[in-house]
């Protein structure tokens, strides 16, 4: 074994390791804010693996995406909607947690028949490495033209709801309730600090 | 920065070459010299980028004061000039302290992910053809990406030091980056259209041939100035420097700390200025090309340009050259930092989402126009 493909075997243990404790960290820390740190974590590792595989496009574009924007906007509304409450005690939570850890062993089962039995073409296609970011963009215009126009269609569509829900304001009345939409609250008259001379 | 880098070029050219020849010589098989080989430019730019920081403390003394009309450090040395390793020392000695409620794990892994993205994103840094840590295809892209991992750090330090100044910091700092980071990206993608490629050494190639003439700044104008703006917004400078606004919010996230943490902060913070400058000048000012052609320079002397002796010269202009136009432009930054008011958070916000996203969009529409309409000048 040469250094550089035993490096490659520590680094590929170390990441997956990483991935796949972070997972369940994020999965069973009671501690929400820990959890979404580790979150961050885990999109860290497997855009190591992504290098790993001599992707480094996809690699960097994992981290910008993922951890720059997804992993940063959970923690913004963590942050902004701290507030230290207990929870009320759920009926049977037992039996649900028992129920949801038995789906995900299923699951977990199913999937590991599907690597085991699948026959992977070994070893895979050359990887092409730093001509991958001319190949993405080629497939982006052709045969992937349609996906990604939806995709964007999609976060246009989310991004208009956000500002609807967020902008009460336009609307005379609340879309969700019907009932007038509180422009005071919004635009609150406020006693002005200064008190102007009226003579 | 200028004093760490003389022994690069001295030993010539393809330096990973000849050091690697010369320890194969001595009876090392080719993968032990590459071994040996991969720490030295590591540990040459990490030692360069700290260096750097000194100078840059020392820069932000000394002209701070002479704006001021003071005199400055001048009792620490000649002109003050080993004031910063005194105010590092300083650090080093202070106790370290962790809030009693405070989060320990979190307040102490903070400054660190905020450190880290900043040293490595130097990986992309040209200082000439050859002299760069590696010369990764993703280029310019990797600092995007890397510079994104910096809020986390940022909003970790300031959820964990359990005070309302510290996070209100944090959310401040997140909230600015994700705004600038676009029109940045924007601005970088006209430039990575011209050259065709996302790597440095390639961006700064497409800059060479005329001289000062070639450089990006007299075609990309509008994306120069969107991307100076958006990395002093990135670097928290002033008139951006809103997380840690001493009159709203104290210190914003680095209120609670103190010693060796808070100086990684600061040990950051210079780091990003130093590095986003050397970027603008890789990007819009020619990288490490000098204002008359090389080429040009050389024949007049009526040397080959292959010669050693000229190759070694060329270099170190080069190196010298990337430099300078850094230092030029960290100048501009520290002469803005004391000459400007601080915006307000929504003015703040405004400029980038406004103004600064529409800017760069046409500017990168023009620009892809331009490119079809002359491929010649715009990189066909």
């Amino acid at each position: 074994m040469t250094i550089a493909s035993s490096t490659q075997f520590v680094c590929f243990v170390f990441l997956s390791a990483a991935v796949a404790i972070g997972a369940l960290g994020v999965v069973l820390l009671p501690n929400i804010v820990y959890s979404a740190f580790l979150l961050g974590g885990v999109f860290l590792s497997v855009a190591g693996l992504y290098l790993l595989l001599n992707a480094s496009f996809v690699a960097a574009a994992q981290v910008l995406v993922y951890v720059g924007a997804v992993n940063v906007l959970i923690l913004f509304a963590i942050m902004l909607v701290n507030k230290q409450e207990t929870m009320a005690e759920i009926p049977g939570l037992r039996l649900r947690r028992l129920l949801s850890g038995g789906v995900c062993a299923g699951l977990f089962a199913l999937l590991l028949r599907v690597a085991f039995t699948t026959p992977w073409a070994l070893p895979g296609p050359v990887p092409i490495g730093e001509e991958a970011t001319i190949r993405i963009g080629e497939h982006l215009f052709s045969d992937y033209l349609l996906p990604f126009e939806l995709a964007s269609v999609l976060l246009l569509m989310a991004m208009i709801g956000a500002i609807v829900l967020a902008r009460r304001d336009v609307f005379s009345s609340d879309v969700a309730t019907g009932e007038p939409a509180d422009q005071g609250l919004i635009e609150k008259s406020r006693t002005p600090l200064l008190l102007e001379k009226t003579n | 920065m200028v004093i760490a880098n003389p022994a690069v070029v001295s030993a010539g050219l393809d330096l990973e070459a000849s050091f690697t020849d010369v320890l194969q010589g001595m009876g090392l098989s080719p993968g032990a010299a590459h071994l040996l080989w991969l720490p030295l430019p590591m540990l040459v730019v990490l030692v360069a980028a700290v260096v750097g920081v000194l100078v840059n403390v020392w820069l932000e003394r000394k002209i701070s004061a002479a704006v001021q009309q003071r005199i400055g450090p001048e009792y620490a040395g000649a002109l003050g000039i080993l004031q910063p390793l005194a105010d590092g020392l300083k650090l080093l000695f202070k106790e370290d302290i962790i809030p009693a409620r405070a989060d320990g794990l979190l307040f102490t892994l903070g400054p660190v992910l905020v450190l880290v993205p900043v040293i490595l994103s130097w990986l992309v840094v040209p200082f000439g053809q050859h002299l760069l840590i590696s010369n990764v295809g993703v280029g310019i892209f990797l600092w995007i990406s890397l510079s994104s991992i910096q809020p986390i750090g940022l909003l970790m330090a300031g959820y964990a030091s359990n005070n309302k100044y510290s996070l209100l910091g944090g959310l401040r700092a997140a909230a600015q980056s994700i705004s600038y980071e676009i029109p940045l990206a924007l601005a970088v993608l006209a430039v990575v259209m011209m050259s065709n490629s996302l790597s440095t050494v390639d961006i700064v190639n497409q800059q060479t041939g005329a001289g000062i003439l070639s450089w990006n700044i007299w075609r990309q104008p509008v994306g120069f100035v969107i991307f100076w703006i958006c990395a002093l917004a990135e670097c928290e400078r002033l008139p951006f420097d809103l997380p840690e606004a001493e009159e709203e919010l104290v210190a914003g996230y680095q209120t609670e700390y103190a010693g060796m943490k808070f100086a990684l902060f600061y040990l950051g913070s210079y780091i990003n200025l130093v590095l986003s400058a050397l970027l603008v000048a890789v990007l819009y000012l020619g990288g490490w090309g000098f204002p008359l052609p090389v080429e040009w320079v050389v024949n007049l002397t009526g040397q080959p340009i292959d010669a050693p002796l000229v190759q070694v010269i060329t270099a170190t202009t080069g190196i010298v050259m990337t430099v300078l136009k850094a230092y030029l432009l960290v100048f501009f930054a520290i002469l803005l930092r004391w000459t400007v008011p601080r915006v307000r958070i929504d003015q703040l916000l405004d400029l980038g989402w406004k103004f600064l996203l529409p800017v760069a969009l046409v500017n990168l529409l023009v620009t892809a126009g331009l490119k079809l309409a002359f491929p010649a000048f715009f990189g066909g």
